[in-house]
């Protein structure tokens, strides 16, 4: 076997020296020289799972607008994008802007890694803040500042098939939990033992979440520094969500062990999905033709008629790193037009937070959106606090203990507001320490 | 019993046991030709019905593994080459030089055999950001510019170059440099390819810590690019095991032609001779 | 240049680094382990408290640390006796006379330990799939009800247990192949002649000349089965019901995912002085057996 290294015979310290520090340069080359460098302005932009995938369409049209201005997208997962915009964060090595869902922004506020955009909304005429849906716009601000521009919500709705639900007896979607799970009862006697009535992913917080929303007690209490899971809001949407599985409408499982969720969908393995509204665009690419007339989207029942859910989505945010935020601006502002949003909304179903691009025949006249439009004005924001990542994954174990572990929701339900309160111990005293200066 | 049976025993269960160890990774390359959709069925499928080379075509053009392969490819040579002089340099100097302390010195830097490298990541990272090399080539490859592992083999197999030879040259005025250059280097040739192959091998299937430091899709290895994949396309499995196959094969294939070298690294770094 | 100053300049290279990047960190380790590092502490250095020891009091009366601790060392503890046995068996089996294409069968049982970990553990979740999976699939063959190995708590360190076996075992088999054609063959001879069988051979003459290649053997393993980190990062996230996270599964969520960055690294040296510990124990173990 030839070595891979010669060194010349008659080698000299001096030589041997050079060669090393050829090597050494080489490797500090390496790490110094991150990209080409170009006259042109190159912006990067982070996305999460479907939207990272489509607004390359809407950008191509951006840079003929902005020849001068070219925008890279790079798609991080949804498991994983909250650690690596952290990770991101500590080394310094955030892009220009990103697509940051709205519950994480009190949290990347927090650590400064945002900046005010309030300067460039009160000079722009594309974005006009009345415009927006008001409990989409609030999530954008924190303690009186404006950090996001919203650039699509999201808010959980029920998917479900209406061809098995009339098969079953149910003629109209129901509006309450009660009729609902009637309805449950009906479809899951009607689909037998193999299969299941409604899916509620174990390793998801969301469809938890959004149920205890409807109710009236709030997530947190003390001015959002302890936990409130043991209220009897909450244990009412908790113990309805458990009999789900209790009655085995719902089978005890995880997202990655469906194999394809949209696939399980077509086949009647369940038929209520909680999701969202990019589900729309992907239902429509793979559920077969003949199915495409079975499905529709309704409302989430409430205790006692619809109630509201969480308001979710994704804001535009521009980082404080930015070398650039007068293009990112330029291209927030662009990616904010309702003409783009109706656009966006075509390749990936979602759904636009300004009521002016709502008022557009084609989503108007959309009948798997009319649903999310009615519980648009209902929607509720998150608790605006950095934790409550965090605190939300607390939410989603304590919902497999119930579930997988068969434990005693009254035993769950005090660990969790004893972990939540040990979650947020740091922001009491920071709040606490700052009180006591005033 | 007599020596048929105990043949056929002997190799029968040598089949069942290769069949043990080869199945998944033939599996994989069944499924990567298949239909997407087509191994979420039951009863399982083990060949394609209608084998294609979609998925590859989907991981190339879209998910841009050509760039997290070559990726690897850079990481991976540029450790092995570089680490190589470091630790040849140090595990000669270890077994043939005597200079104050060396005993001790190496006693001690044993123990790092025992730390789990994780315990320094956290700083480490702290460090990388520091220096700016973080999301870059170098912040992967500068930390694993030298290893205990590479210096303990190479000064295992450096204390059998007979002492003489290298008397012989300092008596004939060579300065020690030289002796390293010119006798050392070249009686070290069965173990620079040992030491390289393991090197490279580890090196491209290494996965926490470039998964830390590498955020930008741009500069991520295929380990590290293969885990985002599969949590964001938990449902195209086909796509999945393209991607597998497409980032063991280039190990696999290096071992099977240099597999002599790495077993022969392997017992000297672990069976004291 | 005499031969100390060349000694310290051949060897300075590799110390550096090894001090820079290694060393100096796992110092700084034990420091931030001190501090109560976090996302506020990232935010701003203002921020950062000394706790002390608080750190390492907060993760020893944590249930998910002792969980973690339970679930690392049932992987070790069942986990590296199957992977040894798994490996001596292949061994015995390729040091056999009877045994032919020698070389065939060698690359192919090593072929798993080279493979890249992340992806194999996707195809191992996919064969492992409750529904569409192969080994589900071959145990009701056998009339064995379907298993939900990864959605199932009391399953799925089971089912990571044996794909670090099918990953590992190779690797040790090599150490011990070379362990078993080391020993001489006329020990053999002269146990035939004496009548032994071939348990008792195995028992007398194999494991004692064996000794000292399997307590290095299981040192390794211990040491590099308390890591456990790759395979329940990939598969499982720590799920279900963290029946996977390992203590260094553990370790990464509270550094890497939470940027608890001073309880991440005292569980760090927590794990290391475990791993010091089992070691330790091992070789006394060992020096005892050999003794006796």
């Amino acid at each position: 076997m030839q070595a891979p290294v010669t060194i010349q015979s008659s080698g000299n310290v001096r030589q041997h020296a050079g060669l090393v520090g050829l090597m050494l340069g080489l490797a500090a080359a390496l790490g110094g020289c991150a990209r080409e460098p170009t006259d042109r302005v190159v912006l990067r932009m982070w996305g999460i799972g479907r939207e990272a995938e489509v607004v390359p369409a809407l950008l191509a049209d951006f840079e003929r607008l902005h020849p001068s201005i070219r925008v890279d997208v790079q798609a991080l997962p949804l498991t994983g994008a909250h650690e690596k915009l952290l990770t991101a964060f500590a080394g310094d090595a955030l892009p220009d802007l990103a697509q940051l869902g709205n519950t994480w922004l009190p949290e990347m506020a927090a650590l400064g890694a945002l900046s005010p955009l309030q300067p460039f909304v009160a000079a722009s005429r594309v974005i006009q803040p009345a415009d927006y849906f008001g409990g989409i716009w609030d999530t954008n601000v924190i303690d009186g500042e404006l950090f996001g521009i919203p650039w699509y919500v999201d808010t959980r709705l029920a998917f479900y098939r209406k061809d098995i639900l009339e098969a079953a007896g149910i003629p109209a979607p129901p509006r309450t939990w009660a009729e609902w799970s009637t309805a449950l009862a009906a479809v899951k006697a009607h689909v037998g033992p193999e299969r299941y009535a409604i899916l509620l992913p174990l390793n998801e917080y969301e469809p938890l979440l959004n149920l205890a929303v409807q109710e009236a007690d709030p997530l947190l209490k003390d001015n959002d520094t302890r936990g409130n899971f043991q209220s009897a809001g909450f244990r009412r949407a908790f113990a309805f969500y458990l009999d789900a599985f209790h009655k085995d409408w719902a089978p005890e499982m995880s997202a990655t062990q469906i194999s394809n969720v949209w696939d399980e969908f077509g086949a009647g393995f369940f038929s209520y999905f909680i999701t969202g509204p990019w589900n729309v665009g992907e239902f429509k690419r793979r559920l077969p033709r003949r199915l495409q007339n079975d499905w529709a989207t309704m409302p989430l029942p409430g205790p006692n008629g619809p109630g509201g859910a969480i308001a979710g989505g994704s804001s535009l945010v521009l980082f404080k790193q930015s070398k650039h935020p007068r293009e990112v601006w330029q291209l927030i502002e662009f990616l904010s037009e309702p003409a783009q949003q109706l656009r966006f909304h075509e390749l990936c179903g979602d759904l636009p937070p300004r009521r002016s691009s709502w008022a557009d025949p084609a989503l108007a006249s959309d009948r798997y959106a009319s649903a999310f439009r009615e519980q648009l004005e209902n929607a509720k924001p998150a608790p605006k606090v950095p934790e409550w990542e965090r605190i939300a994954q607390q939410v989603r174990l304590a919902s497999e203990r119930a579930v997988r572990g068969h434990e005693s929701p009254d035993i769950v339900l005090r660990d969790l507001d004893q972990r939540t309160d040990e979650i947020l111990e740091k922001r009491r005293s920071m709040l606490a320490a700052s009180k006591e200066r005033k | 019993m007599n020596a048929r049976v105990s043949g056929v025993l002997v190799n029968g269960a040598l089949v069942a046991i290769a069949a043990f160890a080869l199945f998944p990774l033939l599996w994989m390359l069944s499924v990567s030709f298949m239909q997407p959709g087509e191994a979420s069925a039951f009863p399982p499928p083990i060949l394609p019905a209608h084998a294609t080379f979609a998925n590859y075509r989907e991981l190339f053009e879209r998910a841009g593994m050509g760039r997290y392969l070559f990726n690897s490819l850079i990481v991976a040579s540029a450790i092995t080459t570089l680490s190589l002089l470091c630790n040849l340099a140090a595990g000669y100097a270890f077994a043939k030089l005597r200079f104050r302390g060396r005993d001790r010195l190496f006693k001690s830097l044993l123990v790092a055999l025992l730390i789990p490298a994780q315990v320094a990541m956290i700083p480490l990272f702290l460090i990388m950001k520091s220096l700016h090399l973080v999301n870059s080539y170098g912040g992967v490859i500068v930390p694993a510019l030298a290893t205990m592992f590479g210096i303990y083999l190479v000064r295992q197999y450096a204390r059998s170059i007979p002492q003489e030879l290298i008397e012989a040259a300092r008596i004939d005025g060579a300065g020690e440099l030289r002796i390293f250059a010119t006798i050392v280097l070249p009686l070290l040739k069965p173990i620079v390819a040992t030491l390289a192959i393991f090197t490279f091998l580890s090196s491209w299937n290494d996965f926490m810590w470039p998964l830390i430091v590498l955020s930008d899709e741009a500069w991520q290895t295929a380990p590290v690019a293969l885990a985002g994949l599969s949590r964001e396309h938990v449902q195209d499995n086909e796509l999945m095991m393209a991607g597998s196959v497409v980032t063991t094969l280039p190990v696999l294939a290096l071992f099977l032609v240099l597999q002599r070298h790495y077993i022969q690294g392997l017992l000297l770094g672990s069976v004291k001779g | 240049m005499n031969e100390n100053r060349a000694g310290w300049l051949l060897s300075a290279p590799a110390l550096i680094v090894l001090g820079a990047f290694f060393f100096v960190p796992v110092l700084a380790a034990f420091a931030l382990s001190l501090t109560d590092f976090d996302l506020y502490a990232l935010a701003d250095l203002h921020n950062l408290r000394f706790v002390w020891f608080g750190n390492y009091v907060d993760v020893l009366t944590r249930p998910l640390f002792w969980k973690s601790l339970v679930n690392t060392l049932y992987f070790v503890g069942v986990g590296v006796p199957l992977s040894i046995a798994a490996s001596l068996g292949s061994a015995m089996l390729l040091d056999s006379q009877r045994a032919r294409w020698k070389g065939f069968f060698r690359t192919a049982l090593f072929a798993p330990v080279v493979t890249t970990v992340v992806a194999v553990a996707v195809i191992w979740r996919y064969l492992l799939h409750t529904r569409y999976g192969l080994i589900n699939y071959t145990l009701a063959h056998f009339g064995i009800a379907p298993i939900d190995w990864l959605g199932d708590p009391h399953w799925s360190m089971p089912a990571i247990i044996l794909f670090a076996v099918w990953k590992n075992f190779g690797y040790n088999m090599i150490i011990l192949l070379a362990g078993l054609q080391s020993i001489p063959p006329d020990l053999y001879e002269a146990a035939r002649i004496d009548g032994a069988s071939a348990t008792q051979q195995f028992r007398h003459i194999t494991l004692p000349m064996l000794r000292p290649v399997l307590l290095l053997v299981s040192i390794i393993t211990v040491s590099g089965y308390f890591q456990l980190f790759a395979e329940p990062y990939v598969m499982t996230q720590g799920d279900p019901l963290q029946s996977t996270v390992s203590v260094l599964y553990f370790m990464y969520e509270e550094g890497f995912k939470w940027w608890s960055l001073g309880r991440a690294s005292a569980i760090a040296f927590l794990l290391f002085a475990l791993i010091l510990a089992a070691t330790v124990l091992l070789q006394r173990f060992g020096r005892r057996g050999e003794m006796a």
